[in-house]
């Protein structure tokens, strides 16, 4: 074992690449990128410092919302323009060997995982669609009435009031719900394959209304048109809830298809 | 269709889509994809994402935001391993494990304030 200084990166793997199509493009490090083909199959790669990208290193960078962020987008950009020129299955952030024979090793022993997952996401794209609760579904809160007694029966009145806003919440909820399972099932039969993400917490989307649907959908790209349509229409037929469309995606959400240890 | 993926926007639907080109947007998109997503294969550089406070945090905070959903049913990342971590066995481990990491960080930090060059965008 000599001392290494750099692992080799993964980004997406596909059939046939050629070297051209990666152009200037560069990756997580900054690197150039290569292909590295084994079993019939290439490999995007690059090349990354194990000073920055090595275990210790990548557990303390990944506490670093900032260098994720950066290092997730740079991963996204890549095999984003891998999955523009072909089928191609993305693989996770932080898939480091320690050097190229290792991985044209995994290659071969995952080629049928990979050619299978190919198949299954050739001519068809991800599509992402967030369902966002329009209006608050807390009740109003119950008009204090202004010449109430403060002092007899307050108590009991505020638990009156507090039962009445919990039982409205909870309708609300049970009506999200129903809304964005009826969502989620009219957009899936458009879509050849579904997966349903966490709802992002506020906290997280930074946005301002509660998600109560995040799922990715897999649709034909003939169908893409009407993918899209379908998820203008239903946005009007449910003024409660909003819909964000994302997309198109590289096909994360649908290219693990087995997670077995190899 | 050349196995090209075409933003399909189609006319009057565009304003529906967030960035024709994916624009990423929202980081959430991204790393929820990137980080739990894709095909997941054994690297030589074992990172157990787990492992990772932040991210742990962050999703603790995803589910803190959906407890009352869950009351009502929508419970489909009760089943997610990497959600529910199926850590409590080593945490005691694990605590101690954080105050050693936190406890190595602080002296390297001493050393040198900023390991990652710090070209943050």
């Amino acid at each position: 074992m000599t001392d290494r200084e750099t692992g080799t990166w993964l980004y997406a793997v596909a059939g046939e690449l050629d070297q051209p199509l990666l152009g200037s493009l560069t990756g997580v490090a900054g690197e150039p990128l290569r292909i590295v083909q084994a079993a019939g199959l290439g490999a995007v790669a690059g090349s990354v410092p194990l000073d920055s990208f090595g275990e210790q290193a990548l557990r303390r960078n990944f506490e670093d919302l900032d260098w994720l962020g950066r290092i997730a987008r740079t991963h996204d950009k890549v095999v984003e323009a891998v999955v523009r020129a072909g089928p191609a299955v993305p693989l996770r952030l932080a898939t480091v060997y320690l050097d190229d024979d290792r991985v044209k090793v995994v290659i071969q022993r995952r080629r049928h995982d990979f050619e299978r997952t190919l198949r299954h996401v050739a001519g068809r794209t991800e599509w992402g669609v967030k369902a966002l609760q329009n209006r608050p579904t807390a009740a109003k809160p119950v008009a204090r009435t202004a010449g109430d007694p403060p002092s007899r029966g307050a108590g009991t009145a505020y638990l009156q009031r507090r039962r009445t806003q919990l039982v409205a919440r909870e309708r609300g909820e049970r009506f999200a719900a129903e809304q964005a399972a009826d969502i989620h099932s009219a957009l899936s039969t458009r879509a050849v394959d579904t997966r349903r993400h966490r709802p992002q917490s506020q906290e997280l989307s930074g946005g301002k209304l509660p998600m109560i649907l995040n799922a990715a959908y897999l649709v034909d790209d003939e169908a893409a048109g009407d993918f899209i349509r379908t998820v203008s229409d239903l946005e009007e037929e449910h003024e409660a809830i909003r819909l964000q469309l994302t997309g198109p995606w590289p096909p994360y959400s649908f290219s693990s298809l087995e997670e077995g240890t190899p | 269709m050349a196995g090209s993926v075409q933003p399909a926007t189609g006319g009057q639907n565009s304003a529906l889509i967030a960035g024709n080109d994916h624009q990423p947007a929202n980081l959430g998109d991204i790393l929820e994809r990137v980080l739990d997503k894709g095909l997941v294969i054994a690297g030589d550089i074992q990172v157990n994402l787990l492992d990772i406070e932040l991210l742990t945090i962050k999703l603790r905070l995803v589910i803190a935001s959906l407890e009352t959903a869950k009351e009502v049913g929508i419970d489909w990342w009760e089943h997610d391993p990497w959600l529910t971590g199926n850590g409590e066995a080593g945490s005691a481990l694990e605590a101690e494990n954080r105050r050693l990491k936190a406890r190595i960080d602080e002296l390297e930090v001493g050393e040198h304030r900023e390991i990652e060059g710090g070209d943050h965008d």
